[in-house]
């Protein structure tokens, strides 16, 4: 019904928004990844149009990656809190849910339990997207509760190592060392080892990665969703730089990335032996589909 | 377990009128926490979330039994009051019914995410079973928590016994779920004295339950990509500041009061009214809400037998306030005393902003810590107020 109830009657679409009606014929909405996926999220504008952040914020890109990479965008549902990503998040054609300081995951874990009760058919896709701050600090009861729980959603922890939104204070992601607002002297404890903590908790998906590889970037999101379908917490702790607090310029947030995806964000991809079953059996389908699609065109041709 | 694999069990769905007024009821004696468990157990609720805070983790408990006799889908306890809170906002976004309950401090850990409910529509009834928040920490009965609780927005009852435990709690989920309404309902009661004493209690048969949730109904869409319209996000968050931002919050939050405003007719309609009076237009009346409304009304039958001019008014709703029916009640009293369970005395200064002379209202009688409220101590400011020679010694 999803993709249903959002799509106009053909005769109202003239008293509609034009916006809307486009977002209905040329969005995202029912299509596989190569129509949709992030080769070719240029065509799509509600991830394409400008942005409400810093000029150069490698976050951005990122937000717009998580969205071109859903497998059913027409079944998802966002929660975020405070902080700079939502204000990005916020822009995409999926339903998005604010709540309060933090509280993320807890909102999550009482939606998604709802959405299983409401349509025990259907899967609903819940993902909690937040920053460092939120996720570790403020949230960090309640992100860690949800996962001990085997909540059955992904979470995604943009870790710009500080607190961006409310004018660059320290956070327990920021490095041992990093002057920030709040440390003057230096912050004098170490990063938070977040996905030591996820394993621990009870993860059954988890990667730690600068997503500067668009391709490995996207794979990473979809498995993330797929497992949390059905194993249960899944978590992805994405370098998302702020190059504003940092001092970073415009032009070397990607080398930046690139760098730190070489340190503190080296890929490191970490499943239990029930996740690797679902990852590989859903990507052997896609694979298939994929397969069967250019048979068909192919036949088409001739 | 699952909610697939959960028991289903065969109930007859019928309209709040219906099950307050007109079922059939049998006498129980039953504890508060048991009378609102029941009430849970006929209120069709979906989902319920727990966290223990003495005294009401007796609440949660039953309401964990109600569940795993199939009578509520989804149940856990969460990691405490703000994740529990906030839990609750998550799920009621899916277009579920929903139920919790805390105790002072829990209530002040959750508050954030439960001063955000109203705003955020969720028709959530969240059960108080009020106990001392203050240093030094102690678990008993004491309701200064509701004052906090008073400008979040949300509707607010207040239960004098085990029975308003029961009829009160019932009624906040259909009056939460009002179109016009639509905001959440907190049912508030005294912590042991009520939740853990027996009384009698008339229920109706729980083969009878509360017609579901309908999230088609709503005035506010579910977000499960499913209820048209199709609403991609429904919390914004008012961003900069600007004219837009004043203008986003402030009308919104109009809106809120203005439905709480609204839910004042359906107080009406299921409880018979925000107030109960007795005795109007004596010279000394009693106002009280909840369990001290209990020792008010023993103090105004002594003060009948005594043959004095003594009246009783009773607060079942703390929010709406009863502003027009506390001051037609109160019109011709001279003196008007408020005992309270908590030290500020927040009805008795709700009461004073109500009426045009509020000079009138006693500061008091208040226990508070956990204190019993004797009825010796509301006699003892009746003759005081009356000039009466009396040997009551405080």
């Amino acid at each position: 019904m999803s993709l249903a109830y959002i799509t106009p009657s053909e005769r109202f679409k003239r008293y509609l928004p034009k916006d809307y009606v486009e977002l209905i014929d040329f969005g995202p909405f029912g299509k596989t990844q190569e129509e949709a996926g992030p080769g070719n999220m240029g065509q799509f504008k509600e991830l394409m149009e400008e942005h409400p952040m810093c000029s150069g914020c490698w976050m951005a890109y990122y937000i717009r990656l998580i969205f071109a990479s859903l497998p059913c965008p027409e079944e998802t549902v966002t929660i975020g809190t405070a902080g700079c990503g939502r204000l990005a998040i916020s822009q995409a054609a999926v339903p998005f849910v604010y709540g309060n300081y933090g509280d993320q995951n807890a909102m999550a874990s009482g939606l998604t339990r709802a959405f299983r009760l409401r349509f025990p058919d259907k899967q609903k896709d819940v993902i909690t997207i937040a920053g460092d701050g939120g996720t570790m600090d403020i949230g960090f009861s309640m992100t860690m509760h949800s996962w001990i729980r085997g909540e059955k959603f992904t979470t995604i922890m943009l870790d710009n190592e500080v607190y961006g939104n409310t004018g660059g204070q320290s956070s327990g992601m920021s490095p041992k060392g990093a002057v920030l607002k709040m440390a003057p002297m230096g912050k004098d404890f170490e990063k938070m080892p977040a996905t030591d903590l996820a394993k621990a908790a009870g993860c059954v998906y988890i990667v730690r990665m600068s997503p500067t590889n668009i391709k490995q970037a996207a794979k990473v999101i979809r498995r993330a969703i797929f497992v949390a379908r059905e194993v249960g917490p899944t978590f992805i702790h994405a370098y998302t730089s702020c190059n504003i607090e940092y001092s970073i310029p415009t032009e070397d947030v990607f080398a930046d990335a690139k760098e730190k995806g070489k340190g503190r964000f080296a890929f490191d991809e970490y499943m239990t032996d029930e996740a690797k079953i679902v990852i590989e059996r859903v990507e052997g389908e896609e694979k298939a589909a994929r397969k069967a699609r250019k048979a068909s065109k192919a036949e088409a041709v001739n | 377990m699952s909610a697939i694999t959960r028991p289903v069990l065969n109930k007859k769905q019928v309209e709040m009128n219906y099950l307050l007024h007109e079922a059939p009821r049998e006498k129980h004696f039953i504890t508060g926490a048991q009378a609102m468990s029941e009430a849970v157990k006929r209120a069709n609720v979906d989902m319920a979330i727990a966290y223990p805070i003495t005294p009401q983790s007796e609440v949660m408990h039953l309401v964990g039994d109600v569940f795993a006799q199939g009578h509520i889908k989804e149940y856990y306890r969460a990691e405490e009051e703000l994740g529990t809170m906030s839990a609750i906002a998550g799920a009621s976004r899916a277009g579920v019914r929903l139920f919790t309950a805390t105790s002072g401090p829990g209530l002040i850990r959750g508050l954030e995410a439960i001063a955000s409910w109203p705003g955020h529509r969720v028709p959530a009834v969240l059960g108080i079973l009020t106990r001392v928040i203050n240093a030094p920490l102690s678990i008993q009965p004491d309701n200064i928590e509701m004052a906090y609780m008073m400008h979040c927005g949300a509707v607010m009852l207040h239960a004098e016994n085990q029975q308003d435990t029961f009829d009160f709690t019932l009624a906040a989920f259909a009056i939460a779920e009002k179109v016009d309404v639509y905001i959440p309902v907190a049912v508030a009661t005294e912590g042991f004295f009520v939740t853990h004493a027996k009384g009698y209690v008339n229920m109706m048969s729980e083969d009878l339950v509360y017609k579901e949730f309908d999230p088609v109904a709503s005035p506010v869409p579910a977000m499960d990509n499913e209820t048209p319209p199709a609403r991609i996000q429904r919390d914004a968050p008012v961003q900069k500041s600007n004219f837009m931002s004043y203008l986003i919050h402030s009308v919104w939050q109009q809106e809120i009061w203005d439905s709480n405003s609204r839910a004042m007719k359906y107080i009406y309609e299921y409880l018979g009214g925000p107030i109960e009076v007795q005795n109007p237009g004596s010279d000394i009346m009693i106002l009280a809400s909840g369990c001290a409304a209990a020792q008010a009304r023993e103090a105004h039958r002594y003060a009948q037998e005594e043959g004095l001019s003594v009246g009783f008014v009773k607060v079942k709703a703390i929010r709406p306030f009863p502003r027009t029916e506390i001051r037609e009640a109160l019109k011709t009293a001279k003196t008007v005393i408020v005992p309270e369970h908590n030290i500020i005395g927040w009805l008795c200064t709700e009461v004073k902003a109500a009426i045009p002379n509020g000079g009138i209202v006693h500061e008091g009688p208040r226990v508070f810590g956990g204190m019993t409220l004797p009825v010796e101590l509301i006699m003892f400011e009746i003759y005081e107020a009356l000039g009466i020679e009396h040997t009551i010694k405080l």
